[in-house]
């Protein structure tokens, strides 16, 4: 390769930086959004990642007995007590909503837009299942058991600060999902992607809402089960 | 767009389409994976045969959602080493303050009980 000489054809100020640093290389082969969600699930992998770092750090070092997650978060149903079974139930709810989702971008990619578009009405309508759920455990964590980011009557007090940072962080995520995907959705059973002759966008959107998923099967094995 | 002739290309390249039969074997395996992670809690297993089993079973759940539904087993190396390798240093983070933890919790130990 020989030296490129500047000339009057490149760009100068904001304009050239951006020309001098991205020029004609590209190093990943994907649609430039796909990359950028990518490298924003890696960030949030992060962040998830160091809370969950944080938890196994105060729980590991408390002198005080950990609450058995499996005894709070059971729920009597019918007389008998089922250990965590809301926690299970939710864990259903959002693999559900990643099949439905993965149908949704393969609907896309098939150009059947109605389809799709009502696969993501149905994905963002688990999410809300979802978020629901996450309420009602929350306000019984409160209410019922006196539950506070503080302390507990039940053990350690680190129990509440890292459960409703951590499951408060992710339900975020889900109800940001529910309002991403609404949108898509409604875009896209417009036709608003039609026009343009690009689906990407749903893929892109379902990599986000895979990505929650992806974070409750470790809060699910970290947090309720451990 | 400079070139929307190669940029249409690429996006036919990057399309990820699957047989829908894929889809659902991995969301009926999900459900199985995660009745079965209920269940170690529900027959109470304890000690290592309860952590290991929940540990494999995460990693067996979040690498089939990456791989088939996140479509990571279909890109390039490129992205792939790009996106998964970084969060390993995740892992000197947790070695880190898992003897930090420990050594709280032995001065704790030590002079407040």
């Amino acid at each position: 390769m020989s030296a490129i000489p500047l000339n009057a054809a490149q760009p100068l100020g904001l304009r050239g930086l951006v020309a001098d640093w991205s020029s004609d290389r590209q190093a990943f082969h994907v649609a430039w959004g796909k990359v950028m969600m990518w490298i924003f699930l890696l960030s949030d992998t992060f962040i998830f990642g160091s809370f969950l770092t944080g938890y196994m750090t105060v729980r590991a070092s408390t002198t005080v007995p950990w609450p058995n997650p499996s005894e709070v978060f059971a729920l009597r149903i019918g007389g008998i007590s089922l250990p965590l079974i809301l926690i299970a139930i939710m864990t259903f709810v959002l693999i559900s909503s990643s099949g439905t989702m993965a149908m949704a971008v393969n609907f896309a990619y098939q150009r059947d837009r109605r389809r799709a578009a009502l696969l993501m009405f149905a994905t963002a309508a688990f999410g809300v299942m979802f978020v629901s759920m996450q309420a009602f455990e929350w306000s019984k964590l409160i209410l019922d058991e006196g539950v506070r980011p503080w302390g507990n009557p039940m053990g350690a007090a680190q129990f509440g600060s890292a459960f409703f940072m951590i499951t408060g962080f992710h339900g975020l995520h889900v109800s940001a999902g529910v309002i991403y995907l609404s949108i898509v959705a409604t875009r896209l059973m417009r036709g608003a992607y039609d026009r343009r002759g690009n689906y990407q966008i749903v893929e892109i959107a379902g990599l986000y809402w895979h990505f929650v998923d992806l974070v409750w099967v470790f809060i699910f094995a970290f947090f309720y089960l451990w | 767009m400079s070139a929307p002739g190669t940029t249409q290309q690429l996006q036919q390249q990057q399309h990820q389409q699957h047989p829908v039969g894929l889809y659902l074997k991995v969301w009926l395996l999900l459900f199985v994976l995660s009745t079965m992670s209920y269940m170690v809690d529900y027959f109470h297993l304890q000690g290592l045969t309860r952590w290991s089993l929940i540990v494999i079973l995460m990693l067996l759940k979040a690498g089939l959602i990456v791989a088939v539904f996140m479509h990571m087993a279909w890109e390039r190396l490129a992205l792939i080493c790009a996106i998964l390798l970084p969060p390993l240093a995740l892992l000197v983070l947790v070695g880190l303050m898992a003897s930090e933890a420990s050594h709280t919790l032995l001065t704790r130990l030590l002079f407040f009980s």
